[in-house]
């Protein structure tokens, strides 16, 4: 395994770069940055509209969020790939279309966690605001999501952890990301599998695990700074 | 061929044959899919259930050696893509193996056996976490009354803990049962026949990309759908009656 590390370690970290494109782990991190930052804004408009109290909004929110819940990633890796060269033309970049594909993915999953947050203020906090003569805007603005958002930090956080392993799908359209890289690696020696695929476990698992632990420093410190108020542990079950 | 025979071959065609799952051998393409995953699925279920029992069951003794090889096994399976977990079955493991072993298994639909000890292993994970929580949450009068009556740890475990753990663990284990049913399509990266596998042979042979991915999408809702109903039945029949 070592000699593999030496051999293709800056393949499996960086890929090409800077002689060809951005690859390899590199690649896996910066995808799972993007869609979350991305998915983000568009996560707080699901969550809002999917506690509107105007029906057809909320039941168009509800239909998107149910309809993601029930494919698999992969079917939506395949629907972008058909579907993103139709809107941005031919020559698309896969890199584009993994993006897409994880932002429309991921926006209903962390839609329900803002919704989560947002139903699990006391709703004292509305009717005090609408007490005040406050508009809806601002109610929501002002006083809601400051609140929601603030304890749905961890919940938020820990979705990286799950982007981070879901842009392993990336390999299936032919992005050039750590799977994709590991991939090419074994392709090359042929004769380790075990070894090749047993270093891509193992770099998975030691991102993914520190990245947790990191969450979890910080939901404590959420929790202290808040005790006395009940902080949000949103779990919803995305196991990719 | 010619702009006219084109133009002829078009004509002949009703718009009803022109439907994918009309044209022969696609329907039954897709049927045989579909009997693969929940083949796949059916599997992977039952296996997970009983091997998340017993790790469970495992885990909630003092053996702080067997604690910690099971948070380990439960933390690898957490932090490492499905994907990923699959390739290291069906490229890595065989490898290690013994010559016949390896014969055996490739004579014996290595794709299917590999995805389906993936699986379960991976669904078993997450759902031993459930089950120990919904351990936990079985208050400790259970085990003790249980242990006064002369019970062994396997019997107490068997008759008087388990069983309420999986009615406190319900909702948890309905959600992986969802995740496991919909990751059986990862299956198909390894060669595995089952549905998206066949979806994507229709799409690859007529070049009917969107009613392919339509077809495919339709059966996994419907099925996950299912399984979420069956679920809401399931949590309904054992709810503790209130006392």
């Amino acid at each position: 395994m070592i000699d593999i590390l030496r051999d293709y370690g800056l393949i499996l970290l960086i890929g090409q770069y800077p002689q060809g494109p951005l690859g390899g782990l590199a690649m896996t991190l910066v995808l799972a940055a993007l869609a979350l930052i991305i998915s983000f804004p568009l996560a707080i408009l699901v969550g809002l509209a999917r506690v509107s109290t105007w029906k057809p909004l909320a039941r168009v929110a509800a239909f998107y969020v149910h309809t993601v819940r029930g494919l698999h990633l992969l079917l939506v890796v395949f629907w972008a790939y058909f579907l993103v060269p139709m809107i941005g033309g031919k020559d698309i970049n896969a890199t584009l279309m993994m993006l897409f594909a994880l932002v429309v993915y991921e926006s209903a999953y962390m839609g329900e966690i803002v919704r989560a947050g947002i139903v699990a203020l006391p709703t004292g906090q509305t009717q005090a605001a609408r007490a005040l003569g406050l508009s809806t805007p601002q109610i929501f603005g002002s006083v809601v999501l400051p609140q929601a958002l603030f304890n749905m930090i961890p919940s938020i956080l820990s979705q990286f952890v799950v982007l981070v392993k879901n842009t392993s799908l990336a390999y299936v359209i032919g992005v050039d990301e750590l799977t994709n890289a590991a991939y090419q690696v074994n392709g090359q020696l042929l004769t380790k599998p075990f070894e090749v695929y047993g270093l891509l476990a193992i770099s998975y698992f030691a991102i993914c695990w520190l990245l947790g632990r990191g969450v979890s420093l910080i939901e404590r410190r959420i929790v202290k700074k808040r005790s006395g108020a009940t902080p949000v542990a949103v779990t919803v079950s995305q196991p990719a | 061929m010619t702009g006219r025979g084109r133009i002829a071959c078009r004509s002949v065609q009703s718009p009803m044959a022109d439907l994918l799952l009309a044209r022969p051998g696609y329907f039954a393409l897709l049927l045989h899919g579909l009997g693969i995953t929940a083949k796949l699925f059916a599997v992977s279920w039952v296996a997970a259930i009983i091997v998340a029992s017993v790790l469970t069951a495992i885990r909630a003794t003092s053996s702080k050696i067997a604690q910690g090889v099971i948070a380990l096994f439960v933390e690898y399976h957490r932090n490492v893509p499905g994907l990923v977990q699959l390739f290291v079955w069906y490229f890595g493991v065989p490898q290690l193996l013994p010559r016949d072993w390896q014969r055996w298994i490739n004579r014996n639909d290595g794709e299917f056996l590999m995805a389906a000890i993936a699986l379960t292993l991976y669904a078993a994970a997450y759902m031993s976490e459930d089950l120990r929580s919904g351990l936990r949450s079985v208050s400790s009068g259970q085990s003790q009354a249980a242990k006064s009556l002369g019970l062994t740890y396997t019997q107490t475990m068997r008759f008087i803990l388990l069983p309420q753990a999986l009615r406190n663990a319900l909702p948890a284990l309905v959600n992986q049962t969802l995740a496991l049913f919909k990751a059986t399509s990862l299956a198909m990266m390894i060669g595995v026949a089952e549905l998206m596998h066949a979806v994507r042979q229709m799409e690859n042979e007529t070049y009917r990309t969107f009613e392919a991915f339509i077809v495919a999408s339709i059966c996994y809702l419907a099925i996950s759908y299912l399984l979420i109903y069956l679920g809401s039945v399931a949590s309904k029949r054992v709810a503790m009656s209130k006392r």
